[in-house]
């Protein structure tokens, strides 16, 4: 199916955030989660995705 | 100084965007005495390990970590990021920023207290970064916030303490609440004159960052903060308009 990830739409096999993540390079990387401006807690991303989904994965990054 | 039951040594507060390189980062840090770095959440790529290294890094700075929301300009768009920010740097510190306007990146005191509001009631400790007007002030407090940062002036403008009638009236109002001027000072003297009008700690990024020699520029900071506290402690004079002869006048000799 085809969800936006980070705003680019994705062609993904996965249906799950977790089987995506791992699917696109995420595996065990620092990152934090939300779907369709919802965050999904780490614990909790056995979450299905649906076609169209947004789904945004973000970092520790510098800030002021 | 003590935020949120958390003893802080130094009343300095650094953020951690804009050097030139990591290393000049740390070194920053380290000569400032920094106690508290601000971070942020930005999206990752797949693979990329951007966020690791920055993390490694910021971990080795030893210093207790305070995330933001920079960027938000919707109340939703910022708990949605407090929230991914507490999972990643597992802390429930968060410098609450919600956005109200593109050019003076000004809060929006309304989406501020709402967030504040939300943020409180799932258990974060909330810094919000606000205005300096006093009403918006007793609102964050009402909603729960324990620290209040009112900006000195636009972030990343250097113009110093704007209003200093507004920060002198809001630091009267509230004696008890750490305040934490955030943003807009560009030299050392702004933050001595934060310090000494009685504000606990200031938080800067862009003065010391984009300073052509950071690591200097940050122990300047740190120094003008220390002068600034201990005159705020010292019971300064008065200003007057009349000259007042410091040398004693009496034993002058007479030489007409």
């Amino acid at each position: 199916m085809q969800i936006m990830v980070n705003g680019t739409a994705t062609e993904v096999q996965g249906e799950t955030l977790a089987s995506v993540l791992g699917e696109l390079g995420y595996g065990d990387a620092k990152i934090a989660t939300a779907v369709n401006g919802d965050f999904v807690p780490a614990a909790a991303r056995d979450v299905p995705l649906a076609p169209g989904d947004r789904v945004e994965i973000v970092a520790p990054r510098q800030g002021g | 100084m003590r935020l949120y039951d958390t003893d802080i040594a130094s009343r300095l507060m650094l953020g951690t965007a804009q050097y030139p390189s990591p290393a000049v980062l740390a070194e920053a840090f380290r000569r400032s005495g920094a106690g508290i770095a601000t971070v942020s959440v930005r999206r990752e790529a797949g693979g990329a390990q951007a966020g690791a290294a920055f993390w490694d890094l910021v971990r080795d700075l030893g210093v207790k970590i305070l995330p933001n929301t920079a960027g938000c300009h919707s109340v939703r768009e910022a708990v949605t990021t407090a929230q991914m920010a507490r999972e990643l740097f597992d802390t429930a510190w968060i410098k609450l920023e919600v956005i109200g306007h593109a050019d003076t990146l000004q809060p929006d005191p309304f989406g501020l207290v709402e967030a504040a509001d939300i943020l409180v009631r799932d258990g974060f400790e909330v810094f919000p970064y606000t205005t300096e007007d006093a009403v918006l002030a007793d609102r964050l407090l009402s909603a729960g916030c324990r620290v209040l940062m009112p900006w000195g002036a636009p972030i990343g403008t250097g113009l110093g303490l704007t209003n200093i009638y507004a920060l002198r009236t809001l630091r009267a109002q509230f004696p008890d609440v750490p305040m934490i001027v955030d943003a807009g000072m560009g030299l050392p003297s702004h933050a001595a004159m934060a310090m000494e009008m009685g504000f606990d700690a200031v938080l800067l990024n862009t003065a010391v960052a984009r300073a052509g020699d950071p690591a200097a520029m940050a122990e300047g900071f740190a120094r003008a903060v220390e002068a600034g506290r201990l005159a705020f402690g010292a019971d300064p004079m008065q200003p007057r308009d009349m000259a007042a002869p410091s040398t004693p006048v009496i034993g002058k000799a007479f030489l007409e």
